[in-house]
């Protein structure tokens, strides 16, 4: 970066970046305040089923609540190990 | 029936009590009765805002309790003959209030009034649910930063899942913007969060934007509601949010940097 860019990116400012970031949070959030209430808790007991079985960590399990105008679509995504069995 | 105003905003120290009471005495001044509510429970200051602090008898928890009655508990402005204010409690906890206690108050109100103003309290616990509950309309007081937004997202959230009108299936209550600190100099050089970039995150109609000014302080420092400072930005902002409300067609003033003496010398326009 040369000393013009330097002074060019500080004058551009703080606010884009704060758009930026508030636009993320915010469409995270709006899309989270939609889902029912029992949801992380149906989330981690399945967490825990599938841990009776399968040797996955939290982050191998995805879920997506979506609402159509007259439907509610649960989508349980999980990404199995390479040698997912336990007792194998 | 009395229109219902809820101001609200999610975070403290954005300026709802001096929206409340600037926009209370707008409408008042407008010639239409009008009351102010402090749902403040434990923390009242705008019986402060309004400079009838030395006035305060009875309180918002006297008259649900029944210990005095709303007659006895309002305080006429002295600015305006039309304007009441319903002071908060600032002994009790802010549990002191019920549900039905207070839509029993707003009921009885709306018989003699035209317009109530909510003053909600910072948070989303009891109070401010409270304030909101029973409301028409949402003036949703903003500043241009990060956590103000955010918060004011959270709050258009429970507006309308969390309200009587959401409960009931009923129209849903009206969202206004009114973004309040704004400081167009700053906006242009890319230090602040722009007017448009709000609503564009927000997507909220804009009533109108109140540029940061001295005149705020001012005002609370001697207990009268800033928009009676009809000289100042401030007030004339507050004085362009009432008209608009209440359908008067105004141009929105504020956003655009004032021009200094340099500027207006030589600037191109």
């Amino acid at each position: 970066m040369s000393l013009l860019d330097y002074f060019r990116t500080s004058k551009t400012g703080s606010a884009s970046v704060a758009k930026e970031r508030l636009q993320i949070l915010v469409a995270h959030e709006r899309s989270s305040r939609n889902q029912p209430s029992y949801l992380p808790q149906l989330q981690r007991e399945l967490l825990e089923v599938i841990k009776k079985y399968i040797n996955v960590d939290q982050e191998a399990i995805s879920f997506n609540f979506e609402q159509d105008d007259d439907q509610e679509t649960l989508e349980l995504n999980i990404v199995l190990p390479d040698h997912h069995a336990k007792n194998s | 029936m009395a229109r219902i105003i809820v101001v609200t905003s999610g975070k403290g120290g954005v300026g709802k009590t001096t929206t409340s009471a600037a926009i209370a005495m707008g409408l008042a001044k407008k010639g239409h009765k009008t009351a102010v509510i402090d749902f403040d429970v434990g923390l009242r200051n705008l019986d402060l805002i309004m400079g009838c602090e030395r006035r305060v008898v009875y309180d918002f928890v006297n008259v649900i309790n029944g210990e005095a009655s709303l007659n006895q508990a309002l305080i006429r402005d002295k600015h305006c003959d039309l304007l009441y204010i319903l002071p908060a409690s600032q002994t009790r906890d802010k549990d002191a209030l019920s549900q039905e206690g207070v839509g029993k108050i707003l009921e009885d109100l709306s018989r003699d009034f035209e317009y109530i103003v909510c003053d909600s309290p910072a948070g989303i616990e009891k109070g401010a649910h409270l304030a909101m509950y029973f409301a028409d309309d949402a003036f949703v007081v903003t500043n241009p930063e990060v956590s103000s937004v955010r918060d004011s997202d959270r709050m258009l959230g429970l507006l309308s899942s969390k309200s009587r009108r959401a409960e009931q299936n009923e129209e849903p209550i009206k969202e206004y913007l009114l973004l309040s600190r704004y400081s167009p100099d700053r906006v242009k050089l890319g230090e602040m969060l722009s007017v448009d970039d709000v609503q564009e995150i927000l997507s909220l109609h804009l009533l109108g934007v109140i540029p940061e000014s001295k005149s705020v302080l001012n005002a609370s420092n001697s207990g009268t509601p800033v928009i009676l400072d009809e000289k100042s930005d401030a007030g004339q902002a507050y004085a362009d949010i009432v008209a608009r409300y209440l359908g008067e067609d105004k141009p929105h003033r504020f956003i655009d940097e004032k021009k200094g003496l340099f500027g207006k010398l030589f600037g191109s326009k």
